[in-house]
């Protein structure tokens, strides 16, 4: 008792505060939930909400690792592919098996595949660890190619997602694939939320910011960094098990190749490193971006700005855009927001 | 998961295997066995030696630091003082001696056992975690202590709770202790270096070691900041009853705060008494004068 009056004494409830984060956390599922499902276009819940939100969820994975962690890693795109795959194999070959099931399940196996690419971490770091990250990324792609049993022998290796159902409720249609997406996704990233203020994400941090220092006062350094590792796989296997069944519906193991790897990396360096909002802002920039530009373009060049060009124009903006932000703003686009917040609220006051 | 760990013991056990095959100094195991024993002594070096590619760091230093004593190691510039902590808290691995902390003997000490051993360390150029708060950085100070998981963390569960309960109130009770209250929320980063000084001094004192190592605490600090500083070291000692090691460049401080001073010189024990006797030692003012002319001007007295 006398520690909670500590604590009530320590921080003072500060119910404007309070009440305003209320009323965001209110809006936010009154929007997923009601707003979306009721109003979204066919159009913008596939071709933009699907994959903004398989992608935030891998980036919030991700920088569990590299941002919380500081193990830097290029291969997100092989454990998204163990988890697509992963359940792909469990609802194939387990009778009845419950989608929620399925999708643990595949988040266990990435997870385990991640802890064994995870053991160079204690020997290497920085760019020697992301290097032998890549050996994930190259021998996943040739496993799921060279052994046809991943894809219930398929010629070419692809997979279709299962039908997709959730206590009897079909999910098949665009606005179902969203509703599984979103819940998965807002589960997850709470549960992360927790686990980065908890006594296990400053043991991430303290590892990121000194490993002698947190060696010595007792951090586990070894199980913390296979910790980050099995952890963020997981994530980042259920948001391939969402790319997967969700957005592309059909994929084939060269979809998860080491661009994609590096497409979940830039999200975090763009949104900003060790923020789980950045996450989501990054992926929200990176799936938007492209549309922007293609129709940027057409405005400008008419039907010379076909798709090569714009291909090549999203490279070049993306490359430019992260020269910049690791320039000039190292805390990616969480920072800048954080900034605005204040100018505005500065200026309202 | 398992056999990583495994593999690492494996690791660990051939070293230290391979370490005491190479100590053959029966002498000094006698000594230090006889040492160990005696409850008042914290902690016991026999005969210890390190050589970073051929130049000789330390040879043949031996220290014994009794309960609640605050015993300081000083020494010119490349001395070998800073070694010598470094071999305490198991960062470096002697050649050849043994330690013996708490009645446990080793020829290698195990850094990441070291908080559960009793020993708490601070760092020469600040070791704090950048990322986190004047008041979790602190925290951090007790992780030895927490047995809960990441499950048991993300659930919430009364054990997680209670752990972080508990190591709260302690850290208030630090924070008040070395008065950081108004700075316990901020980034320890954004802290100017004295400050930072005295967060790692919080971050060790929490654990409640039975040993402190002190790696030059007071090193860039201004006057007044090295005299708080000095007047938090005694006060740690006087009220937590932690017997400290104080590794020091500043002299004047040294002879002030401490109870016995051992000198370094070139890796060799030169001296070793109350702040007293060391003074009057042919060896050290030898040693400090010569130093004294040649780089920094230092004057013992």
């Amino acid at each position: 008792m006398a520690v909670q009056a500590l604590d009530a004494a320590r921080l003072p409830v500060d119910w404007a505060k309070l009440v305003q984060k209320l009323a965001l956390a209110t809006a936010l599922f009154v929007v997923a939930y009601g707003v979306v499902p009721a109003y979204a276009s066919g159009y913008l819940v596939e071709a933009i909400l699907l994959p903004f939100l398989a992608l935030s969820l891998a980036a919030v994975g991700l920088n569990l690792l590299t941002g919380y962690c500081g193990q830097l890693s290029l291969g997100s795109s092989a454990f998204m592919a163990v988890g697509a795959f992963g359940a792909y194999n469990f609802n194939l070959r387990v009778e009845g098996l419950p989608l929620a099931v399925t999708m643990i399940l595949a988040g266990i196996s990435a997870a385990g595949f991640g802890v064994v690419f995870g053991l160079p971490s204690l020997r290497l770091r920085g760019f020697y660890l992301a290097v032998s990250t890549l050996a994930a990324q190259f021998f996943v792609q040739w496993a799921l190619t060279k052994f046809g049993w991943f894809s219930n022998d398929n010629p070419s290796g692809v997979i279709s997602a299962p039908h997709l159902a959730v206590a009897g409720l079909s999910l098949d249609s665009a606005t179902g694939r969203y509703l599984l997406s979103v819940t998965t996704v807002m589960v997850l990233t709470a549960l992360v939320w927790r686990l980065v203020n908890s006594a296990t994400g400053r043991n991430f941090i303290a590892v990121r910011d000194n490993e002698t220092a947190a060696r010595v006062i007792g951090v586990p350094v070894l199980r913390t960094k296979l910790l980050a590792f099995a952890i963020s796989s997981f994530i980042i296997g259920i948001a391939g098990v969402l790319w997967a069944f969700t957005y592309l519906r059909t994929v084939e193991p060269a979809g998860f190749n080491l661009d994609r790897s590096f497409q979940i990396l830039f999200i975090i360096l763009i949104g900003g490193l060790a923020s789980i909002r950045g996450a989501f802002l990054g992926a929200a920039f990176i799936v938007v971006l492209p549309l922007f530009l293609s129709r940027l373009g057409a405005f400008l060049f008419g039907g010379l700005f076909d798709s090569g060009v714009l291909d090549m124009s999203q490279r070049i903006v993306l490359g430019a855009l992260i020269i910049i932000f690791l320039i000039a703003e190292p805390s990616g686009l969480s920072a800048l927001f954080d900034r605005l917040k204040r100018r505005i609220g500065s200026r309202s006051s | 998961m398992i056999g990583a760990s495994l593999g690492a013991a494996a690791y660990e056990r051939a070293s230290e295997i391979s370490a005491i095959l190479a100590v053959a100094n029966p002498v000094g195991d006698r000594r230090l066995a006889r040492l160990s024993s005696r409850p008042d002594v914290v902690l016991a070096l026999s005969g210890i030696g390190i050589s970073f590619g051929g130049v000789k760091a330390l040879s043949d230093v031996d220290l014994e630091v009794e309960v609640g004593e605050i015993r300081a190691v000083i020494g010119p510039n490349g001395a070998g003082k800073s070694s010598l902590i470094n071999i305490i808290s198991g960062l470096y691995h002697a050649d050849r001696g043994r330690i013996a902390i708490g009645g446990q003997s080793f020829s290698r000490v195990p850094a990441s056992r070291l908080a559960r051993l009793g020993v708490a360390r601070t760092f020469q150029n600040l070791a704090l975690f950048g990322g986190l708060s004047v008041r979790n950085n602190i925290a951090c100070g007790r992780v030895h202590t927490r047995r809960a998981s990441f499950v048991e963390h993300i659930a919430g569960l009364p054990r997680a709770r209670s752990e972080d309960a508990g190591i709260a109130e302690k850290t208030d009770q630090i924070v008040a202790f070395l008065h950081l209250e108004s700075v316990a929320d901020r980034l320890v980063a954004t802290l100017p270096y004295g400050l930072q000084k005295r967060v790692e001094l919080a971050r060790a004192l929490v654990a409640e070691p039975k040993l402190l190592l002190l790696d030059e605490p007071m090193a860039g600090m201004t006057a007044t900041e090295k005299a708080e500083m000095a007047g938090f070291v005694r006060a740690a000692r006087d009220r937590h009853g932690v017997t400290i090691i104080l590794i020091e460049h500043d002299i004047g401080v040294v002879m002030g705060l401490s109870d016995r001073v051992a000198v370094l010189d070139y890796g060799r024990k030169i001296a070793d008494g109350t702040p007293a006797e060391v003074r009057a030692d042919p060896a050290v003012i030898r040693a400090y004068i010569g130093t004294a002319e040649g780089e920094n001007g230092e004057d013992i007295r």
